[in-house]
Parts: C-alpha cells; structure tokens; sequence
C-alpha cells in the first residue's frame, strides 16, 4: 500500500495491514481524547444532512462543543430528506449469499475501480451497525409479518440488501439523525445555527480554526471558532442547474475551502441518475427523482419501430397502443444477468442512446417508458399500490397521467457527485484541522455510486467514522485555548467576504442570477454531461468563461448586501457553481478514459460500454487551488488496488 | 397530577370533555323523562314532583349548574387562549378544508346559542317549578306548563331552533369529547363519529317530538 | 402533458420585517405554463421583479419535491393550495383557471411569526422536537437490529405517523393555531414502537409542556389539520397523544 506518495505529497493515511483489519487496528492505536478535555475543544458541523447532523449529534454525545450551522430553517430540511429508495447494509438477513465483503466487493466494482479500498472496506463493515442504531432511534423500517426487517434489491447488486421506510428511507434516516441532533440541542452539548450560510473558512497557523457565516436573516456576517471545522454541505449536483438536488443544494463551502487549500477530487464524477420525470419547459426549475426502486418491477422500454415512436411524440398512439413485440426492452435485451437493475451510470447512458437514436418518447423525445403493467398483472395493483404508491402519485400529481394506466415517462438528471474534496483515511482535507464527509467528500462511491449507498456513506462518516478519527487530531489540541474571534484572521476572513458581497453588490449590471445560472446549466449538461469529448469539454471551459465574465459583470442583485437578501445568496452559490463547472470540465479532459459517472465518447468499447484506462488513469485527480484566475494544478493520489482485482465491469 | 388541569390544553380540553359528557348524560336523561309528557302526563308529573325540591334534586340542580359554569368557563378561557394563539393577521381568504365538519369550526357560537335560550328555559319551567319550591311555595304542575307553553306556536319554533343547535354542538361535541380523553383510534373514530351522531339525532329527536306533538295537535285542533 | 398558457393576477402579501405592517400587493403574470408548478410560477414572478429592479417576493422553498417541508403559502384560503395531499412545490398550475385571481398569504399563527413576505420563522416546531421528539440513546450503545421484532402493522402505523414533514400547515389550518397534529405524530410514532415506549410518558409530557409554552392554541378536533395536512397523518394521533398525555399525569 503507497501511504505516502512522495512525488504529490498526498498522504492518504491508510494504516497498514490486511483489509479486513485496518480499522480495527487503526481504532485500537488512535488516539483519543479524555472527557474533561472534551468539554473544552469546540467542533464547528457545517450542514445538517445524514452526514452532517449525526456527526454533530455524536460529538455532542461524546462531549464536545458542537455548534451546527445549516442554510434552511430547520435541520430537519437538508436533502437527505429526499432519498426515496433506501440503505444498504450487509446483515444477510435474506440468506442470500451477503456479506461484508460482498458489499465491499459490489461497491468498489460499480464505483468502476477509482475508489480507495481502505476506504470502502471500512464503510462495508459499519454498515451494519447504522442499521442498529437507526432501530434503536425509532426509524420505522419497513418489517416482514414476522416482525423481522424487510429487504429489497438495487441496481448493481445480486443480493436483497437494501433496508427501506416505505420510499421516504432518507427522511426517516435523517429525521433519527435530527432527533438524536435535537436531544443534544436540548442537552446543550450541540448549539444550532438555522438559516446561516458559511462564507469563509479561518486558518491560523496553517489549521482550521474557524468559519466566517452570513445570517439569512439579519443579512450580517458573524466570526466563529472552533479547534476543528467539519464541512458536510452536500454535493454540487447543482452546477446543472437542472439537478435532482435541493433549490438551496450548493457548493460553496466546498469552494470557500478548496481556495483555502484543500483538495477538490474528481470533479468530473457526476451521477446521472436514469429514473427522473422528463423536463416539461424552460421554466423548470428542478428535476424530480422517481426512486431507483421502480426498476425492480417497472419494466424499461422504448418502441422498436421509429415510426411509433415518431406517431407517439405526435401524439397520435399512445404507449398503451403498442403491442408487447413491438417494444423494446433494451436493457434486458443488452444486460440479461441484470436486466432493469443494471447500475444507473449503464442505465441512464442506455435511454440516452435510445433517444438519441430516435426512439424516445414524450413530446419532446426525451423520455423512455417504466412500464408497470406486468407487475400490476403479475402481483395485483394492491401489492404495487404498497411498493411504489406514494411515488405514482407523486408522477401523477406532477405529469397528471396515471401510472397505474399509462406507462411512465422517465429520463435521466444529474442527481450525485461523486467527486469532492479530497480526504485521507480519517476524513481530514488538505488543511489540518478541516475534515470533510457525506456527499461533500469525494472518498467512498469511485467513479459512480451505487443506489441506496449515499445514506450508507453519509451515516457512516457520521456516526462511526469522523467521531473517532476526529479525536485523533483534537488529542493534539487538548492545550489549545479558545480562540478569539477578534484575532487579525478573523478580521481578514471577515474582510474578505464583505469585499466579495460589495463587489457583487456594485456590479448592478442586467443579468438576473436564475438567467446565467440557466446558461452555465445548459453549457454543463450540453459539454460536461452523459457523453463528453475532448471537443466538448474545451468548449465548455471556453463558455463557462464566457458565462463568468458576464456574472461578474452584468449580475443585477436587488436589495441590500447587509439584509435579507436571496439573491445575493444565489448569486454567492453562482459564483462557486461557475468556479465548479471550470474544474468537472478541466478534470474531464485529462482523464482520456471513460468510468463510471463520466463518459468520454471517445472511450468506449464496441458496444458502447465504459472503456476504462487502468494503466494511466488508476488514480484520484486532486485539484490545488493557485489563486483567482490562475489554473489549478493536478496532483494524483494513485489507487493501488491490493486486494481486489481490477477488471471490466460487466452486468451481462 | 399537579394542577394540569389548568396549565396544559389537553388538561383543560379534558375538562371541556368530562363536563360536556356529563352534560350530555343529564340531557339523555332529561329528554327520557321529557317523552312522558307526551305519553303519560300522570307519569311525567310524577317525576317531576319527585324531583321536586329534595336534597339530591338541589343537588343535582347546584352540580349541573356548576358543570355548565364550567363548561362555559372553560370554553371561554380556550377560545381567548386560542385567539391569541392565531396571532395578530387574519386570513384574507378562508376557504373550508374538505370534509370538516361546519358544527366543529362554530362550537363557541353553537354553546352560546345553546346557553342563551337556556336562559328561557329557566325561565320558563325551573322559575316556575323548583325555585317556588325552595321558597316554600306552591309549584306548577310540570305537565300543565308544558301544554300552556307549546299552545304559542311561536315557543315550539324557538325551543325547536335551540334543539337545532344543541343537535349540531353534540354531533360534534360526543366523539370531540371522546377524542380529547383519548379513546379513538383508526378503526374507532368513525365508528364514534357515526355513535356520536345517532346518540345526538336520538336524543335531540325525542326533545323536539314534544313542540312538534303539540304543534301537530293544536293545528289539528 | 399539455403545453397551455394561462394568465393570472396574484395578490401577494409583502411585509419587510417581523414587526412592519404588511399589505397586499397585486401583480399580473402572463404566459404561465400550466405544466409549471406553483414555486416555478413565483420563480416567473421573481424574474419580472427582478427585471423591473424591484426585490423579488421572499418565500421559503427547497427540495420541491414535497418532502422537506421548507415551502408553506396559504393558497386562496388553503394551507399548500387547493389540491389535495401534497406540498406547495408539488401544486401545479393547471390546477387554475386561465384569469383567475390568486391569493397568496402566509403561515397566519403566533407560533410562526412572519420574518418576511411569505417567510415564517417555524423554529418553535425544532423547539417541540428538542423537548422530547426522540428516543435517548447514543451512537453504539444498542441492540442488534432484529433483536427487537415490531409486527408489521405497528411498524407501518408508526411510519404512516413519521411521515410528517414539519411544514406546519397544520397550525396554519387550524382556526385554534395548535399544533397537536405534530406533536402527536413525533409522539405517536414513537410510542408505537417498543424503542420508544419506554420514555413515552415523559416525552408526552415534555412535548406538550413545549408546545404550550410556546403559545400553540388549544386543540377543539376541528379536523381542519388533518384535512389540509399534506402527508395525510391523522387525527387519530391526537387521541394517542391525549392518552399518552393523561396516563402519564394520573399515574404522577
């Protein structure tokens, strides 16, 4: 194992020994604090998610000084929120051949061997035990008669591990979190901050120790301190515009430290997730997810014949009108071992190519049917009705067509970024000090996440991961003082972002922000989406460009920069989103492969698969920010896969 | 048990429900006892005289107007708690919520109402049969009121508009009180609902059967 | 899908701050897309606004998808519009009638003062939860999952009860501001399962302790919370509460 790659300086910490026994080892030597000097190390959680509300409410169970900053009005509203399908878990309850390395195994190869071994291994083994502790908080899983758990199978697996709460699983994970988070809250131990946005992070002596956060209310900026600082704010799906991701969902904390010196890894890697409903016009403003669920009886397809397809985009047939041989089940006529549940990465590139051959549906040709007829057929309305109903009348009351009846419409978003900020072994960033985890870090899913793993991950950093690693660093800071927030880095922090809010402010131009987000969108989902090129990927760095000149000169902001204000708020997330699209798309054209969540059309085998390059590109690109408009530069941490063994990923 | 009953809303619902389900009994009660007038007036009088000014009738008469004070007293101190609690801007536009009961938004209205014409009838039969007695006078035979009273058909329209409202406070009221004390769940709220309902039409049926009897009788002549 | 426009006139409530005097203000919108959802026709709203450099209408949203309960709006008279189970980000336009007037207010209710146009503060329900909505146990110090067998149904009347969402449009339909419907789904769901039993009492108690406190009214079984709640939790929670409640205060 490379733990220290002298040429890049990237330490990934991984602690020797065999696989299975790295974190039992690593947690056997770390080092711990003691619970007096707990009480005097103050933590700074920025996010309220999986990952960011139960850390937060398990260092204030340990002792610590937590205080917890989220964006929304409650905690209980971060994203997460909105994960339908479920967490795995490997506790082989079904008998079915599970365990954790299988798990370990499954998640590794559908991250298309770019994710670290250490890393997942760990990830496979406490799994179970997010599974116990979500029971113990009272999330109400769904259960068999006998009153033991119930599992369901996802994409990318051959075994039912997948525990689920009907198709809301992350809002009972997260709302366990919020509750465990609440009774900190109560305790003391944990001290929240609603509606504040982080604006900077402070580092003195080259150590985190503290962020600079704008109340949404009062429109001020306030200084914050602490003895570490932990960034769980979510992926950039955003960068899209058009994402599955919350409207609020940015990444701008991730960009505030990546300037600071922190790595951001693997830009490039952005889950396209292949069941959303299809874009209705110009004044969409998200993408709406169907759970990854329906795949297990839904029933893919698109017409054999473009002329029915033409005559259905027309309007003139109607799905229901097609006969069975005239249909198409591509993915179960290209991937028979696993048919509808091959990963989503596969499944999203399959509906692209379908439509962009001409056989797509819905007026605009964007769209392929999930068909439930033969479920409905097989299993009774009743038994699909008890799986999915929450979600067709989700379609229903957003398409008004109903799906009992009619097939639905579905078609591929941005709804994951794999791609982070660089962390080591123990979730800690370039910056001592400034750990990163949940969707925020790159670390655990690879090149492409496998569905009812984002939960897993988050939970897991959460709860079982960062509360020890963590004290590995803050042993260290047991005779540190509090800061003061009136130290010359607070005052510069503090500067700093006042000076950018004015700059924004006075740029008084007549672009709305909505309107040049709408553009950067377009540029990203056009040139850094499904399919890239190098041709592509160059004109979209060129754009962005273009699209960030113009911001900063034509942005109209209304209001004060020192109230309330919305619109500055966007347009802060803007300017990182504009700084982000830069990076996926710089990222993109250096990698000359195609894996997992990104696709270079140049790189693909016979059959339109992912083509991957081990032999140059086995590696994590980290990104190091040079300063305004300079170029960043590239440094590899390299993925030496020592106990698996790297091959083709095929779902055959 | 502290004073729960004061400082907490299900502690001061769970009077509202005890009174209103006492009140309730006393009135299946009352409209039981009333019918005999229609029946047998001997019987009804009967009753009545037994009733009459004895210890447990004042009794019963002191704890009944004690329960309707604080009914009413009750009553006042939530809807007072309740309107502060909307805040201080009203809705512009209130349109009904699907399936919400009309009886449930108006049960301040509806007691008043109800309170109101109770006044009458006191005035009309308590004044004129149990306060006499206390004084140690001579009381009006229960029968003959009721017979002088629904000879105006202007009373048998007023006491039948009160029944009205008292039909439309107890619909809600029964299974309202039921809910607060806690005894409802998925399969038992409609069933109280529906027991709610036919226990307030019965009641509030065998009380109106009196004016209209009367009025029926006299139009026949 | 059909690709109509409408016109509409909206009649916005804009107030500045918690304690400035509010009013009503109306705008014409034209060319809504009767495919667009409510929140994307006050984003076509908030561009027009913009573009005549005036400050977009301040309204709370995120997931718009109906599930983090961040949107509120009381639509013409309704708590999250007229259609029936669902947030305001999953109301859409063909729900209205082409020159139809629209009338947008917000959260009306001591519990959620105003901070801004349609924007309430709802931290009082965060407040509720803190005082009990959970079940006391720290990371790791727990029992191998299916050790604790639930029967099915309990588990799924547990999960019908934590489908709340906390928008509050509970308290923004009741004409008695309560807000039993929350509390009582937290309480419920936990009260249902073995885990959470056994500090029932407590949590019942410390919950409603809170909740008065904070000024939520009294609840009268209007139902009207039930009828506008988005995510269908019942009434019947509230007699579980009620029960809780006074189990708990005779057995003190």
């Amino acid at each position: 194992m490379t733990t220290n790659n002298e040429k890049n300086k990237i330490d990934s910490k991984v602690p020797q020994g065999p696989l299975a026994e790295k974190w039992t080892e690593y947690k056997a030597h770390q080092k711990l604090v003691n619970p007096a000097n707990k009480r005097r190390l103050d933590i700074i959680v920025v996010g309220t998610g999986l990952a960011g509300a139960s850390a937060a409410a398990t260092l204030g169970e340990l002792g610590f000084n937590v205080k917890n900053f989220c964006i929304q009005d409650s905690p209980r509203r971060a994203h997460s929120i909105a994960a339908q399908g479920g967490i795995n878990a490997a506790k082989n309850y079904q008998n079915d051949g599970d365990s954790v390395y299988r798990l370990f195994y499954d998640t590794i190869k559908g991250g298309d061997y770019r994710a670290r071994e250490s890393n997942v291994y760990r990830l496979a083994e406490v799994s179970n035990n997010i599974i116990d502790q979500c029971v113990a908080q009272g999330v109400p899983f769904a259960r068999e008669y006998g009153g033991s758990l119930a599992n369901r199978s996802f994409g990318g697996a051959q075994v039912s591990r997948t525990f689920y709460a009907k198709g809301q699983t992350g809002q009972q994970l997260l709302l366990g979190a919020y509750s465990a988070l609440s009774r900190q809250a109560q305790k003391g131990s944990v001290k929240l901050y609603t509606r504040y946005e982080m604006l900077d992070l402070v580092i003195i002596d080259g150590k985190a120790r503290g962020i600079i956060a704008r109340n949404l209310v009062s429109g001020k900026t306030e200084r914050f301190s602490a003895h570490a600082v932990v960034i769980a704010s979510g992926g950039y799906g955003n960068t899209f515009f058009l994402s599955t991701n919350a409207m609020g969902s940015n990444g701008s904390a991730v960009m505030q430290i990546y300037r600071k010196g922190a790595y951001f890894a693997n830009p490039c890697y952005a889950q396209i997730h292949p069941t959303c409903i299809p874009v209705h016009g110009e004044n969409q403003s998200k993408l709406t997810l169907m759970s990854e669920s329906l795949r297990n009886d839904g029933r893919i397809w698109v017409p054999k014949k473009k002329e029915d397809a033409e005559a259905i985009r027309t309007g003139k047939l109607k799905p229901t009108q097609i006969k069975e041989e005239d249909r198409d089940y591509y993915l179960e006529r290209r991937y028979p071992a696993f048919g509808n549940l091959v990963p989503r990465d596969v499944a999203s590139r399959a509906a692209k190519e379908r439509c962009d051959a001409g056989y797509g549906v819905g007026p605009t040709g964007l769209a392929v049917y999930l068909d439930f007829s033969e479920p409905i057929q097989r299993l009774g309305r009743d038994v699909v009705e008890a799986r999915y109903g929450n979600l067709f009348q989700m379609y229903y009351k957003i398409v008004d067509e109903n799906p009992y009846e009619t097939p639905m419409m579905i078609y591929p978003a941005i709804h994951y970024t794999m791609g982070g900020i660089w962390v080591d072994y123990e979730l800690q960033t370039s910056i001592p000090g400034c750990f990163c985890i949940g969707e925020a870090n790159y670390s655990d899913h690879g090149a492409n996440r496998l569905g009812a793993s984002a939960l897993m991950q988050g939970l897991a950093d959460g709860y079982f991961v960062l509360p020890y690693t963590i004290q590995n660093y803050l042993a260290g800071e047991i005779s540190t003082p509090r800061f003061s927030t009136d130290l010359p880095e607070f005052n510069d922090a503090e500067k700093g972002v006042q000076e950018r809010i004015d700059r924004l402010m006075k740029i008084q131009g007549k672009r709305s922000v909505d309107s040049l987000h709408k553009e950067l969108g377009l540029v990203m989902w056009e040139y850094v989406g499904m399919g890239r090129t190098k041709e592509t990927l160059e004109k979209a760095i060129v754009e962005i460009k273009r699209i960030k000149k113009e911001f900063w000169s034509d942005v109209f902001i209304p209001g004060d920069g020192k109230d309330q204000n919305t619109e500055l708020e966007k347009a802060i997330r803007l300017a990182d989103f504009l700084e982000i699209g830069d990076l996926m798309a710089r990222d993109g054209l250096l990698r000359e492969e195609s894996c997992g969540g990104h696709f270079r059309l140049e790189y693909q085998t016979s059959d339109g698969e992912a083509l991957r390059n081990d032999e140059k590109f086995s590696y994590v690109s980290c990104w190091k920010y040079k300063g305004e408009d300079q170029e960043p530069e590239m440094l590899k941490e390299d993925l030496n896969y020592e106990f698996t063994k790297v091959q083709q990923r095929n779902y055959k | 048990m502290g004073c729960f009953i004061f400082n907490s809303s299900i502690g001061r619902k769970l009077v509202m429900s005890i009174t209103g389900i006492a009140l309730v009994l006393f009135l299946t009660f009352h409209a039981v006892m009333n019918i005999f007038v229609i029946i047998s007036p001997e019987v009804y009088d009967q009753i009545c005289e037994f009733l009459g000014a004895n210890w447990y009738a004042i009794v019963g008469t002191v704890g009944l107007a004690a329960l309707v004070v604080i009914h009413i007293f009750y009553a006042l101190w939530l809807s007072i708690q309740n309107y502060i609690a909307r805040g201080t801007d009203r809705y512009d536009v209130k349109a009904n919520a699907p399936g919400v009961e009309w009886a449930g938004q108006n049960m301040l209205v509806l007691g008043l109402i109800v309170f109101g014409f109770l006044g009458l009838h006191l005035y009309n039969f308590w004044y004129e049969m149990q306060l006499p007695e206390i004084m140690g006078q001579e009381p009006a035979v229960g029968s003959e009121i009721v017979k002088g009273l629904f000879q105006s058909p202007v009373y048998c329209v007023v006491y039948m508009v009160w029944f009205a409202a008292i039909w439309f406070h107890l619909t809600h009221g029964i299974w309202s009180a039921i809910q607060t004390m806690g005894g409802s769940n998925h399969i038992w709220l409609p069933r109280i609902k529906t027991i709610s309902n036919i226990w307030a039409t019965i009641v509030v049926l065998i009380f109106m059967s009196i004016p209209v009897f009367y009025l029926i009788t006299n139009l026949l002549g | 899908m059909e690709n109509k426009l409408i016109n509409i006139t909206l009649k916005v409530w804009r107030q500045r701050g918690p304690k400035t005097k509010g009013a009503f203000e109306t705008y014409k919108l034209d060319g809504v897309s009767v495919d667009s959802s409510f929140l994307e026709m006050l984003d076509m709203l908030n561009e027009k606004l913009i573009s005549e450099r005036k400050e977009p209408v301040v309204f709370d949203h995120d997931c718009r998808e109906g599930i983090c309960g961040m949107c509120s709006l009381y639509i013409n008279g309704h708590p999250h519009g007229p259609d029936e189970d669902i947030t305001t980000c999953q109301l859409h336009m063909r729900k209205f009638k082409d020159g139809e007037t629209i009338t947008i207010e917000p959260w009306r209710s001591h519990g959620f003062p105003i901070i801004r146009d349609l924007m309430v503060n709802r931290t009082a329900f965060d407040k509720i939860m803190q005082a009990g909505g959970y079940v006391s146990v720290n990371t790791g110090g727990f029992a191998e999952a299916n050790a604790i067998p639930i029967p099915k149904r309990i588990a799924d009347e547990a999960m019908d009860s934590a489908s709340c969402i906390g928008c509050g449009a509970c308290v923004a339909a009741c004409k008695n501001g309560s807000a039993m419907l929350f509390v009582s789904a937290k309480v419920s769901q936990l009260a249902l399962l073995p885990q959470g039993k056994k500090e029932g009492a407590r949590r019942a108690k410390a919950m409603v302790a809170k909740m008065d406190e904070l000024g939520f009214g009294n609840c009268t079984n209007t139902g009207a919370c039930e009828a506008e709640c988005p995510k269908n939790i019942s009434i019947t929670n509230i007699a579980r509460l009620n029960r809780e409640f006074l189990s708990a205060k005779f057995k003190d």
